[in-house]
């Protein structure tokens, strides 16, 4: 128990522990200290100013976010003299910023045109520099525009891709008035380590680092008579997208969604969550034919521990930093991927539209999606499979522009088929999802009976710490099973890249042994990825992972042998896990890249 | 290529494997190369199991680590107020026209750099240049004319 340290706040008396800083305090009496470059999720840097508050009997301004509490501070959020150094603060940086607000995409949603609003920052501050400055503006990759008039270098995403990510694709380069966020000698993003994972977009202050919008391209595919324009619908966006449409976090909007995009247009409104299930009946099986293999016999190209492969930044990351150990990863296709496949095949031919006038769009709550649709092994159907990726918020964006009241929209149902899904595909939104939904399939593939957890939840993989163990012991294997009679399932759940490379660090160092890992580029999972709603914090994450498991809990069918449109596909165009077309359609392979 | 994955082996080997060896390697690498080469920072990255960005970040930030390639004199002229106020433009104009390039040019025949730097400590002889390690204080243009071409004598005998 640390001592507890008083103070006052605006006059208003506060006992906090020993540590707290300034801003911590404030927050916890409901005072609102504006910052820049503080974020919850990352170190403190103190490099923006704008949090500077007053201590009574000092001279100098401090920055709230850095300073701890100390006994009988008497701080003044709002004096005079804070107030006037904050907007001076603001001032300079807009000065270097190039605040084209109405033709800035981050309109409405920008936290330095926030501040600037609420201290009424005019046009006779300090001098504009932008005419002055030579900048870059980086459009070239398919996920994320990097904007360095917009940069206001706060450094959020720096520490988001260095520390958080361990990706270090984005540094501080040159100093002084040349100082600028960059990559490896400046070349576009799309030429170094970066994995798309958008979680310096989700973090970025102002309008520097952005998605790159395809909405109005989806807008006039949907304008055109020819095109049958397909929509799916990742699981984590059903709990997030309210936020962007002005709902509280942790709502389940899944009804709305559907509804929300046939009024928006789409010709037919399905789910990923069904090729999320159809993905764990592929990655189930790759899982116990490898385990086979190497247990039985000894194969050596049959490598384990397996990882999961639904993440397009983990793969990307993988790809960089390990690539000796791609053939670790499933070559199952994320269920974007498998959906796209099946959509300008399967579904086409279900529907009776010739695939090349299907519009294949997906809604995601991920930038790196977009730069996987993109991938040139993406295109089993002999068509791109996945035209276009919008994010979250781009389609709260579509929303909006359409005048939709959401919050008043009535729930609807997806289309058939592949619209169905269970409750082990919902969780494919939240880190350890895809673990526990493998393991309630595998587990009664292997005994014939279910995991052996209440109701089906399988408690240790799920939570929010960085990495995540969990042993679960076979027991009565069915006879054609049964080399895995009392083996030691050991699995491994880890997200956030930071924590994916301390796993694969431990693998590669022979120091674990784990027979499936999975992993999730982004903190909390798909529901925290880099393309959810702004902001999205620890808190956030949680809500949100409540609501993907109360979906869970409220699905008829919960495992995902049991989709009844998953069993049908089998039937009619698979016919087994891992069967040729299967893997035609729903199985790729990885490519290894340089680090630097 | 394989020259510098040496080089810096050697001197990650000498300055040890950790972020701490960064600068003296970096210093290390201008020493033998006179600049940084993409490939070498490739190197250092690697060797030091950071990222590349990390290595391009701190290379740019310290001036006297070039980046890009140098002539085998560098010549930096002090651009801070007091060498201003002593005349540093005529020194510069001076470099400009004997060298015949601009400033952060390099000569034709790769003898020569032309850079601006930050206070030389020379406030009290102003102007000054540094030209590699050798400080030149009080300058005019005539002395300037003097040490390029001392320099050029040295590198061209014959002439």
């Amino acid at each position: 128990m640390s001592e507890m340290i008083n103070l006052t706040i605006d006059n208003v008396p506060v006992s906090v522990p020993e540590g707290t800083t300034i801003l911590e305090a404030a927050k916890k009496i409901n005072v609102r200290i504006p910052t820049l470059c503080y974020h919850q999720d990352l170190c403190v840097a103190g490099n923006c100013r704008v949090c500077v508050v007053e201590q009574k009997g000092t001279d100098r301004l401090m920055p709230s976010c850095a300073m701890p509490v100390s006994e009988g501070m008497e701080i003044l959020t709002n004096s005079l003299k804070a107030r006037s150094a904050r907007k001076h603060v603001i001032e300079l940086l807009v000065s270097e910023h190039r605040a084209d607000c109405t033709r800035c995409y981050k309109n409405g949603n920008c936290e330095l045109q926030e501040l600037s609003s609420e201290y009424i920052i005019g046009e006779d501050g300090f001098i504009d520099l932008i005419p002055y400055k030579e900048y870059t503006i980086d459009h070239y990759s398919p996920s994320i525009i990097k904007d360095d008039s917009k940069c206001i270098r706060c450094q959020r995403c720096v520490r988001t891709c260095n520390e958080l990510q361990k990706i270090g694709a984005l540094a501080v380069a040159y100093k002084g008035k040349d100082m600028k966020i960059s990559t490896f000698f400046e070349k576009p993003m799309f030429e170094v380590v970066c994995t798309n994972c958008g979680q310096c977009v989700n973090r970025c202050p102002t309008g520097a680092l952005t998605e790159k919008t395809y909405v109005d391209l989806v807008w006039s595919e949907m304008n055109r008579e020819d095109k049958h324009v397909v929509v799916q619908t990742a699981p984590a966006v059903r709990v997030a997208l309210g936020e962007a449409l002005g709902m509280e976090p942790g709502m389940i909007v899944t009804g709305k969604l559907v509804a929300a995009l046939r009024r928006l247009g789409f010709d037919s409104v399905l789910d990923t969550d069904f090729t999320a299930d159809l993905t764990i009946i592929e990655e189930g099986n790759e899982l116990l034919q490898r385990l086979k293999k190497a247990l039985v016999d000894k194969d050596p190209a049959a490598k384990l521990p397996l990882t999961t492969s639904c993440s397009p930044g983990w793969v990307k990351f993988i790809e960089h930093a390990f690539p000796g150990y791609l053939d670790h990863v499933s070559t199952a296709k994320s269920p974007q991927q498998m959906f796209g496949a099946l959509a300008k095949t399967f579904y086409a031919k279900k529907i009776n539209v010739e695939p090349e006038n299907i519009v294949s769009v997906s809604i995601m709550p991920c930038t790196a999606k977009k730069y996987e649709a993109d991938r040139p092994e993406m295109r089993s159907s002999g068509y791109k499979d996945v035209d276009y990726v919008l994010t979250t918020r781009e389609l709260a964006l579509m929303i909006r522009q359409a005048g939709i009241d959401f919050a008043s929209l009535p729930d609807d149902d997806y289309d058939s088929i592949m619209g169905e899904s269970s409750g082990a595909g919902v969780i494919f939104g939240a880190t350890g999802g895809v673990m526990e939904a493998a393991l309630r399939t595998a587990y009664e593939v292997v005994t014939g009976r279910e995991v052996p957890f209440e109701n089906l939840n399988i408690t240790p993989v799920r939570g929010m710490d960085g990495v995540r163990e969990a042993t679960i012991k076979i027991e009565g294997a069915l006879p054609e099973w049964s080399f895995l009679e009392g083996v030691e399932l050991r699995c491994c759940v880890a997200h956030g890249l930071a924590n994916a490379k301390k796993v694969m660090d431990a693998v590669k160092a022979g120091t674990v042994n784990y027979h499936f890992i999975e992993i999730m580029a982004c903190p909390g999972g798909c529901l925290g990825g880099g393309g959810q709603p702004i902001p999205t914090n620890e808190e956030i994450r949680r809500k949100r992972a409540e609501a993907i498991y109360r979906e869970d809990a409220h699905k008829p069918i919960r495992k995902s042998h049991e989709n009844p449109e998953v069993i049908r596909l089998y039937e009619e165009l698979l016919h087994e896990p891992l069967s040729e077309t299967a893997h035609k359609l729903l199985h790729t392979n990885y490519r290894a890249r340089d680090r630097y | 290529m394989e020259d510098v994955k040496q080089m810096v082996k050697e001197l990650a080997g000498k300055y040890g494997h950790s972020e701490k060896g960064l600068l003296p390697i970096l210093q290390g690498i201008v020493d033998k190369e006179r600049y940084i080469s993409e490939e070498a920072m490739v190197e250092v990255a690697r060797e030091l199991d950071i990222s590349a960005a990390q290595v391009f970040g701190t290379a740019t930030f310290y001036s006297f680590l070039e980046t890009k390639p140098t002539g085998k004199y560098v010549i930096r002229v002090c651009k801070t107020i007091s060498c201003m106020m002593k005349g540093k433009n005529d020194i510069i104009r001076e470099l400009e026209s004997v060298l015949r390039i601009h400033m952060g040019e390099t000569t034709h025949d790769g003898l020569f750099s032309l850079r601006e730097t930050n206070c030389l400590g020379q406030c009290h002889k102003g102007p000054a240049m540094l030209v590699n390690d050798t400080p030149y204080a009080e300058l005019t243009p005539e002395k300037v004319r003097q040490i390029l071409c001392d320099i050029r004598k040295k590198e061209f005998p014959g002439n």
